[in-house]
């Protein structure tokens, strides 16, 4: 028989053992070598904690007592692991994205930092985890029981439980605050809790195994056992069936020391998705022996055996006491890991939520303004990790450890499952309100409290034995066990349907009917749209704290001197008057920055988001948000259409420039044309001037002919240098236009008849509307009626038609008088189009003469006009419209 | 907020898969729940489970459950890898073009 001075000290040397394993993960976590740490199947094994000795030793009890029901405990985590998609995934991605640090911390976070929820979440999760050290404490101390004397007395095992606290708050204090860091995290310890993972697993399956092949021999044989045992048949209720997986996966959620290893010490995405596989098969190993050991122990041990403890008594009645110490190391693993995280992740929340405001605030008026607040945090965490095992050890030293802390398991659970409206509400629906959160989880506090937690106590201890019966004040529809007539439940389904419907009621209504403030909208937008800023590293998003509390902070950590410096530094940077700067976003990092080279980068974050409060918006920030986005948009669309304009330009250089080379052609042409067209009568003039001059043999006939045709050259050379001459005339704007009055059609005859008297070109039809041409005009009518020449002349000379006809419509429209010039011709080809109106155009090199000023000094007299003319494509033939501006027009009426 | 382009309608064949993969992870606790619920069936009068027969079938879905979401799990890691992949080649291609 092992003593229990043995027994000691293989605990004593376990507890070394991890101690040493602990101490060596975080020294490799300081020194960087951290990959090993962040494995998956480290993640993986850490979860495991959901585990405790309440599901080591219990689940084999409930098993004797409840049937199958022990498995829905499992199945309800493994439901949530394998549905990680849907939600773990993003919460994990938001703890990491937040820098959130328990699970009060969220919740406080995500209502706009509310601290009245921070409290309320830490008040709660003190309240609902207590009893659940006080569970472990007694698990240990009686499977500590089973090796000791059978007449060992009761004091003998509140010392097991007060050394059992002692050493676990040694060991917490140790390695949970061994530094502030800026994510919370603690290798030692995940790494210490991984290591009891795999001994509470192995310590089980070899129960197991021992059980189902030493004893009972094989698979078969054991099966058949079970169905001939007392479990035999599947007994479980529907309704504790459906509603314990979901209490259990709720409470997977919730609970703060599931939520400190699977969200805080969280740190990829890859942990979570070894986790979501392969901790379900974890859980399915645990519960896979639990039957066999409970039908096992209740074939071979007496009657009043206490089926919790099978796990041990089983091994230790067969004579294996190895099996019972591996198996009692087992259970050792599952009530440590589970104390040591949930006083972590307490004093985690009573130190940010509780201890750190109070302080600050009772220390704000304090004289003295040394002293360094590291230390301080520091102490309030070893203070309330102490506070909190205390508190566990009293409460079991109270209970007095009877059959009542069995039950507390569940009851925890509900209470804690109380978080979860507001939890996935937050993250899920941008909706949800502070005050949704408030009154959700504070009635259903309030119910579990009443309905569930203070009747545990069994009847006549907290609620009086009256109540029990006919109900407080003999009001019966408020009987804990049957709120509002709703009896003949099941106690602890009673007390889960009213308290989870009515607090997710109250937090829906309540967050519809509420309005959110700035912070809680905008933290609110970042947790639900999380996935979209998942990788953005987040700095201060700006704080409503008040810049006094920096102050004081600030003068506790750097000096006052040297404190007041920077702060009237960045206030004078603001242009704030007086010593205390606006707490905006630039002043925060700046802040951080210098406590950072005091106290360390990651004290420092921690320090000003524990104390400030991480993530605070003040109105002005969200107002900079705002209006960082719209000049981003304004900005955006500025460039769109700096390159819409771009486009636009280059593709007007493009026509520029096809044009140019276009027109450097035509000049080339023009000149040969112009030399050929100034040679042409030159010859003729030199020609005949010669023979005048050489022959003295000329009949006077001869001789008027010579003269007249060098005559006729010379006018042609002067027409076409007064054409020129009229050009550059007009092209340099110095003609006067002489402004007179005279009817369209009066000018339109003349034109008409002008150009008819031309020798050149086929005779064409005319085809006008004498009505609409009875127009008065004022205008320079001799130049208008040059114009209109050029056109008609134009006409005869190229329109290429069997049967030639010219069209001459006037139209009036807003832009003035427009009279259109359509012949039935070939028209101008599409290329020639935008060069005919430029000088020395030609179209074409046909027989026609002309220089090509013409439709040049048309434009240039339309343009001194103020009117305007053009190519009118698309008529069937050419076709001009001259455009007389509507002021001359009206001024002739 | 958000001034870029609108996401796509349609994706490639890669992003597609992912999609659908994705889709059976949302699915797979779905169907855990489902297998999970008919234990109640077991309570009703008339319908006498033995226990052996219980324990099976619940440790076989658990065991299956469990393996089908690692299965999924690599899956997706593996359309993961491989989206990524042919979205940086699109990626060098185009900047091979410009």
């Amino acid at each position: 028989m092992i003593t229990t001075n043995a027994l000691a000290a293989i605990a004593l040397t376990y507890v070394m053992f991890l101690f040493t394993v602990a101490f060596v993960a975080e020294r490799a976590a300081r020194r960087g070598h951290v990959d090993w740490l962040r494995a998956p199947i480290v993640y993986t094994l850490s979860l495991s904690i959901y585990c405790t000795a309440w599901t080591f030793y219990g689940a084999v009890g409930s098993a004797v007592r409840g049937g199958f029901e022990y498995l829905t405990i499992y199945l309800g985590p493994s439901l949530v692991m394998i549905g990680w998609f849907w939600g773990l995934r993003k919460l994990v991605r938001i703890g990491r994205a937040q820098r959130i640090t328990s699970i009060a911390d969220l919740i406080s976070s995500r209502y706009g930092k509310s601290n009245l929820l921070g409290v309320g979440v830490t008040l709660l999760a003190v309240i609902g985890t207590t009893p659940y050290i006080a569970l472990q404490l007694q698990s240990v101390t009686l499977s500590v029981d089973v090796f000791a004397h059978p007449e060992s007395d009761g004091s003998n095992q509140l010392m097991t439980a007060f050394w059992v606290a002692a050493g676990l708050s040694l060991f917490t204090v140790i390695f949970g605050t061994r530094n502030l860091d800026a994510n919370e995290r603690h290798h030692g310890v995940v790494m210490a809790i991984a290591v009891e993972a795999v001994v509470k697993l192995f310590a089980l399956l070899a129960v197991g195994v021992f059980v189902v092949w030493g004893l009972m021999g094989g698979v078969s044989e054991a099966l058949a056992r079970v169905d001939a045992s007392a479990l035999g048949q599947w007994d479980v209720q529907g309704g504790r069936w459906v509603g314990l997986t979901m209490l259990s996966a709720a409470a997977f959620l919730c609970l703060p020391r599931m939520f400190q290893v699977m969200v805080v010490e969280n740190d990829s995405d890859a942990q979570l998705r070894l986790a979501a596989w392969a901790f379900p098969l974890y859980m399915g190993l645990m519960s896979l022996f639990i039957v066999p050991i409970a039908v096992a122990g209740l074939d071979l041990l007496p009657a009043g055996a206490n089926p919790d403890l099978f796990v041990l008594t089983v091994p230790l009645s067969q004579g294996q006491e190895g099996l019972a110490v591996l198996s009692f190391l087992g259970g050792f693993s599952s009530a440590t890991s589970m104390v040591i995280v949930a006083a972590i992740a307490l004093s985690t929340m009573v130190s940010n939520h509780i201890v750190m405001p109070v302080w600050l605030h009772l220390r704000r008026d304090a004289a003295s303004f040394s002293g360094d607040v590291r230390h301080v945090v520091l102490l309030s965490r070893r203070l309330s990790i102490m506070g909190v095992l205390l508190l566990g050890y009293v409460y079991y030293a109270l209970s007095g450890g009877g059959a009542a802390l069995s039950a507390i398991g569940l009851v925890s659970f509900t209470g804690l499952a109380q978080i979860l409206p507001a939890l996935l509400g937050g993250i899920f629906w941008r909706g949800a309100t502070r005050s949704g959160a408030l009154a959700g989880i504070g009635i259903g506090f309030a119910i579990w409290m009443y309905a569930l937690f203070l009747p545990s106590f069994g009847e006549g201890v907290i609620l009086s034995r009256a109540v029990f019966e006919t109900g407080p004040f003999g009001i019966a529809a408020l009987h804990p066990h049957a709120l509002f007539g709703l009896g003949g439940l099941d106690p602890l389904m009673h007390a889960v349907l009213w308290s989870l419907s009515l607090n997710t009621i109250a937090f829906f209504v309540a967050s519809m009917v509420s309005f959110p403030s700035p912070i809680e909208r905008l933290q609110g937008a970042q947790f639900v749209n999380a996935d979209l800023a998942a990788t953005g590293r987040r700095g201060w998003s700006g704080a409503a704290a008040q810049s006094e509390d920096l102050m004081v902070m600030a003068q506790r950590i750097l000096g006052a001197r040297e404190a007041q410096a920077l702060f009237l530094r960045e206030a004078r940077k603001q242009g704030v008057s007086g010593l205390l700067p606006d707490p905006t976003p630039q002043f925060l990092e700046v802040l951080e920055r210098e406590l950072a080279g005091s106290v360390g980068a990651a004290t420092a974050h921690a320090m000003v988001g524990q104390i400030v409060g991480s993530m605070r918006v003040s109105v002005e920030d969200l107002m900079a948000v705002a209006d960082e986005t719209a000049q981003m948009m304004e900005y955006s669309a500025r460039l769109e259409a700096q390159s819409q304009e771009l486009t636009r330009t280059a593709r007007q250089l493009r026509e520029a420039n096809d044009k140019l080379t276009r027109l450097s052609v035509q000049k080339d042409a023009f000149l040969s044309q112009i030399s050929h067209e100034l040679r042409t009568p030159m010859t003729s003039i030199r020609a005949f001037s010669e023979i005048m001059r050489d022959s003295d043999a000329l009949d006077p006939g001869q001789r008027a002919k010579y003269a007249s045709i060098i005559h006729d050259e010379t006018l042609r050379l002067t027409r076409l240098l007064d054409d020129l001459l009229d050009l550059s005339v007009l092209e340099n704007g110095q003609v006067n236009l002489n402004i007179r009055r005279e009817r369209l059609s009066d000018l339109l005859d003349r034109a008409v008849a002008a150009a008819a008297a031309d020798e050149m070109g086929a005779c064409i039809r005319i085809d006008r509307s004498t009505i609409a041409e009875q127009v008065v005009l004022e205008t320079d009518v001799d130049r208008l009626g040059q114009v209109f020449i050029n056109l008609i002349a134009n006409a005869r000379k190229y329109c290429d038609a069997r049967d030639p006809a010219l069209t001459i419509t006037v139209t009036e429209d807003a832009g003035g008088l427009v009279i259109d010039f359509i012949d039935n011709g070939a028209g101008v080809s599409t290329e020639a189009q935008d060069v005919i109106f430029e000088k020395f155009s030609r179209v074409g090199d046909q027989k026609a003469g002309g220089a090509g000023l013409g439709l040049a000094i048309c434009r240039q007299i339309m343009a001194r006009l103020g009117g305007d003319i053009r190519y009118l494509p698309g008529q069937g033939g050419a076709a001009f419209r001259v455009i007389v501006p509507a002021a001359l027009e009206q001024a002739a009426e | 907020m958000n001034a870029g382009p609108p996401p796509p309608l349609f994706v490639e064949r890669q992003t597609y898969r992912l999609r659908r993969l994705r889709d059976a992870a949302r699915a797979l606790p779905v169907l855990a729940l489902m297998l999970w619920l008919v234990p109640i069936l077991w309570s009703m009068p008339g319908e006498a489970v033995s226990a052996s027969g219980a324990l099976i079938y619940l440790f076989g879905t658990w065991a299956a459950l469990g393996l089908s979401a690692g299965l999924l799990i690599w899956a997706i890691e593996r359309a993961e890898r491989r989206a990524r992949a042919a979205e940086d080649e699109a990626r060098a291609r185009r900047e091979t073009a410009l």
